[in-house]
This record gives structure tokens, sequence and C-alpha cells, in this order.
């Protein structure tokens, strides 16, 4: 669990990181994913696993043209800026939510058999659901794989360069929209990818983003805003909290574990564990 | 303080005194229920956004936690009248009381947080204050507390039969709100706030005490808003976790203001006599069906507007006043 909460996390936290800018309506992106790989399952029965990703491109494509289409506009906002970027955001959020209760109604949708669903390994005497588990590996495997994009590749670098000084690539000729652009995409396709995987073990509801979208942003929050790092970490850290909460406290208070922590750290750390700025 | 401003100054109280005036004569005319329903709304949550704005708008510590505060003031009322009899009036001082100590408490830790992590913590908190009473068994857990009507009584604070004496509480309540920001943003807090919001390091070091102005605000605000919560609790008779402190109150303080404009004198009740009557139309002629048509132009026409006039609708009216604000 804690893993996919990192990778839920780890787009917003890029997104974040890229430019200053937290998308509000993540959980809804999300919500979106989850959709996205019950209608492909529905209709053409494509297991979930292989639908990831279509899901995550579909994805990528829709973050993009967010940027494009109102973030772009958000961070060019001389007044009240912080307040814009929260209010479009959240704005769009709530869009998407009545789109969803329109289009989908706000029944209840699960994927109802997929190659893994309801499965169990034991691993050295603790038995272990197969879906999480494979959630797990694949949030490994997209995490490592968005270090070496992020660090070997040439649009990476450009990425990097470009939220360190927005002015300065321009005069090297780097597109700073087209770049902005890109790292919405690749943020969003993440969260398409934790969506896909997790429509195999979640209730799918217009509502379902609301739930994890918090999560992520403390998750993002405790590892520090602007560190890739940080929100994979956060991710683990709030997925042991979770998990440790549930021992001690009735399932119904579990969250109050994971909050309470946020709050202890950034009291102690107000720029969350690895935040650097 | 110039000439120019101390008209201006004189000028908006005035307006306002009218405005107050006319409508307080607008239900003597307009009996109907639902449209009277509408206007008790809309002067709430004015009164409400007014109160948010002191804090996020003036101060410039953007709050999405407001509904603990609401909720605290509905709750502290609602619990003192069902289980010791305490008459609302007194519940009311008692929620806003509790709300200003509690606001003062979580802001102690919370003022070191910027930016948002200062937002994230203010939703965490309130999530976790709905939480909790979520669990809380004496205090109607997720039942939620009714709250009986014992016939039509000032003091008692209730009138199940007529709207209008709700009419002119939120009235009063608005007016209060208004005056409360109308004083303050020309008092030396007033100008602190502006000072912290701009820049709080150059504010610093200019001898603002940005820690026990942010306490200030944090208090005034918390306070005004825990009346309005514990209005609302004798108003709805019947309130529960979700529906006073849900995050859904927090975002609907602010909206008025935002959609009108922030941390100015006007923008939070220009916002809410748009936003409210527009909410509670789509939500009756195309909301009822529970099919989200209502959530879709809600959210459309805030994007629509933070994209379009990051500076408020107030903005519309005076541009030389939206300078002064900022």
């Amino acid at each position: 669990m804690g893993l996919l909460y990192g990778l839920i996390a780890v787009g917003l936290a890029l997104i974040f990181g890229l430019m200053d800018v937290v998308n509000f309506a993540h959980g809804e992106f999300l919500m979106i994913a989850m959709y996205a790989t019950f209608f492909l399952f529905a209709f053409f029965a494509i297991d979930p696993l292989l639908s990831a990703p279509l899901v995550a491109a579909a994805l990528f494509v829709f973050g993009a043209v967010v940027y494009l289409l109102i973030v772009r506009f958000a961070v060019r906002a001389k007044a009240n800026a912080g307040m814009v970027q929260i209010f479009s955001t959240f704005g769009l959020a709530i869009v998407m939510r009545g789109l969803a209760q329109y289009f989908f109604t706000p029944d209840y949708r699960s994927v109802t058999h997929s190659w893994l669903g309801g499965k169990t390994v034991s691993v050295a005497g603790i038995f272990l659901p197969v879906p999480q588990l494979v959630g797990a590996l694949v949030a490994i495997a997209a995490f490592g794989a968005l270090y070496l994009f992020i660090n070997r590749t040439d649009f990476g670098r450009a990425l990097e360069a470009t939220r360190e000084d927005a002015g300065a690539v321009a005069l090297v000729g780097i597109d700073k929209n087209k770049v902005f652009a890109l790292g919405w995409g690749l943020g969003a396709a993440l969260v398409g990818l934790s969506g896909a995987v997790m429509a195999i073990f979640f209730y799918i509801y217009p509502d379902v983003g609301a739930s994890f979208a918090l999560i992520a942003y403390v998750t993002v929050a405790l590892g520090g805003f602007g560190s890739v790092f940080g929100a994979f970490a956060g991710g683990i850290i709030v997925g042991l909290v979770e998990a440790t909460t549930a021992l001690i406290l009735p399932p119904s208070l579990k969250a109050v574990g994971i909050y309470a922590v946020y709050l202890l750290v950034v009291f102690v750390r107000p720029r969350g564990l690895f935040g650097s700025m | 303080m110039d000439t120019a401003f101390a008209t201006s100054r004189r000028r908006d109280l005035v307006v306002a005194f009218v405005l107050a005036a006319v409508a307080a004569v607008v239900p003597l005319f307009v009996k109907d229920v639902y449209v009277q329903n509408i206007m008790v709304l809309t002067l709430m949550w004015g009164a409400l956004s007014q109160s948010w704005n002191i804090l996020s708008g003036y101060c410039g510590q953007i709050s999405l936690g407001h509904a603990l505060y609401f909720g605290l003031g509905a709750y502290t009322t609602a619990l003192l009248f069902t289980k010791f009899g305490v008459l609302p009036w007194f519940g009311m001082l008692g929620g806003g009381v509790i709300s200003a100590l509690i606001a003062m408490a979580l802001g102690y830790p919370c003022f070191r947080l910027r930016g948002h992590y200062f937002v994230i913590a203010t939703i965490v908190i309130a999530e976790i204050g709905l939480l909790l009473f979520h669990n809380w068994d004496w205090a109607g857990a997720a039942m939620g507390i009714e709250i009986p009507a014992r016939g039509d009584s000032w003091l008692k604070f209730q009138f199940p039969r007529s709207k209008l004496p709700y009419f002119y509480f939120a009235l009063a309540l608005a007016c209060v709100a208004w005056f409360v920001t109308w004083w303050l943003e020309n008092s030396k807090w007033g100008y602190w706030w502006r000072a912290v919001k701009d820049n709080p390091e150059a504010a610093e070091s200019l001898g603002v005490d940005v820690f026990n102005s942010k306490m200030g605000a944090a208090a005034v605000s918390a306070f005004l808003v825990a009346v309005g919560g514990s209005f609302y609790a004798q108003f709805v008779y019947f309130i529960d976790p979700e529906s006073v402190m849900g995050f859904q109150f927090s975002l609907l303080m602010a909206l008025p203001a935002v959609l009108g404009g922030i941390g100015t004198l006007w923008g939070p009740m220009l916002g809410a006599v748009i936003l409210i009557p527009l909410t509670e139309l789509t939500r009756s002629y195309v909301g009822g069906s529970g099919r989200g048509v209502d959530l879709i132009v809600y959210g459309g026409l805030i994007v629509a507007i933070s994209l379009a006039r990051p500076q408020g609708l107030i903005g519309l009216f005076s541009p030389k006043r939206k300078e002064a604000a900022r």
C-alpha cells in the first residue's frame, strides 16, 4: 500500500517540483484512471495489468492538455497567484467529479475478476494478497524508470534545467511550455499507472479520488515538496504508519495516525523530511 | 492616512448602512419561503467568508480548515443545549471562545509553516477533528445530534415556523463580520497583516510582530466562524460531523472571497451574493437528479473566474480600490 501511495505521490511531487504548482485535482486524475481501467475491462475484457500502459498513455495526454488549457494560465496570474493555482485546479477537480457522476452515475463499480484478483501467496509464512504485491512491484519499477529518465535522457535534463531556471533555458532554445506540458503528462501518467493497478482491489466511484488525494498531499509534504525521492520515501512511511495505526486504533480512525505523523514531522522540520528549498 | 482614503472609508460605511437597511426591508415583501431560505444562506456564507478573509485574505495565511471552527461552534451550541439545557446564546459565545483558543493553540506550531505546508496542515487538522467527532459517542458520533424544537422564541433561538428571525440574525451576523473587517482594515493590525502577507521577512525587520499578528487574525477569524456555525446548528436543527465539519465547508467559506476578491472589504459579500443563489438554484433545478450537473456548472465557474479575474470580481467595480487593497 505504501509503495502505491508513493507512486501516486511521485506524480504530484514531479509536478510540484517542476513548477511549484500543487495539483488539487490529483485525486480526480486517479479516479479517471480507475474508470478507464474499469471500462477497458468491462467492454473489451482487457485485464488491468495489460491496460495499465494504455491508461498511463491516455493520462499522459490528459495531463498535458490540462496544463495547456488551464495551468499555463494559472501560473501566469499576477494577483493572488497561490490562490489562483489552488482554486483553478480545485475547480477542475469539482468539474471532473461532476462529469463522473453524470456519465458514470454514483454507483460503486469494481473490476470483477482479473488474473490476479483475490489470490494470495505466502512469503516466509506471511500471506500477501497478489494484487497489492504486483502493485508494489509496478511502483518500484515505475520509480526506477522515472529516476533513470530524469537523470539519463535529454528530456530529463531539460526538465531539471527548466525547473532550476525557466528564464535561462529559454535562451538556449528550450520551449518552457513544452517541457512543462510534458512534465504534467508524465506526472499524470504515473497516476494513471497507480489507478490501473488500484482498480484491481478498490471500488470505483466518482469520489474515490478524494479519499486518496489528501493522503497524497500528506505523502508529498512529508517527504518534502520538490523531492521526488522524498515522495517515494513518504509513501513508504505513510503505508507503515497506516498499518501500525490499524493495530492500535479502530479502523475509522486509521487516517488520524497518518495526519498526526505529518503534523509531527512538519512541526519539527517545516520543510518535510527531504525538502531542500 | 490621506484624505482620499478617509473619504472612501466613510463612503464604505455609508454604502454598507444603506445596503443593510435595504436588505432588512426585502423579506417583508418577498414572502416566498424558498427565496427567504436562499437569502439566509447567502448572508450566512457572506459572513463566514468575510471572517475567513481576515486570516486568509488580509493576513495571507490560506486556511482550508476553517470547517473545524464552524463545526466547533455548531457542536458547542448543540451539545450545551441538548445535554445541559444551556441557551444557544451562551453556546454561541462559548463556541466562539473555544474556537478562538483552539485557533491560537494550533497557530502556535502551524504559523511556522509556509505556503503549501501550511495549507495542508490546516486541511489535515480539520480532518482529524472530523474523524474524532465521528468516533465520539457522547457527541452523537456519526449519528449526529438532533436539536429538539421547542417553539418560537428568541430566548431559545428557535423559530420552526418562520424564516424571518433567522434572516435578521444572519443579516446582523453579516453586518458584524463586515464591520469588524472594516474596523480592522485601518487598525494597526490591518496594516501589519498586509505587511505580513506581502513580505514576512521585511515586515519582521520593520518591527512588525509577525507571529502575534497572525495569532490575532486567527483568533478573530475563528471566533466569528464559530458563531456562524452555532447559528447554522440552530437553523437546520440537525448536525452530524460530515454536515458541519466536512472539507466542503472549508472550501465553501473560501469561495465567495476568492470569487469576489481576496483581501478586500467587499469581495466576500459580493462573492456570496453571486455564488450562493447560483449554487442553490443550480442544485434545485438541475442537481436534483443526483447526476452532478450542478457540480459541473459550479466547478467550471470557479475555474473560469479564477483564471480570468485572479483579483476577484470586485476589480470590476473600483480599479482604484483594488490597488489600495493589494
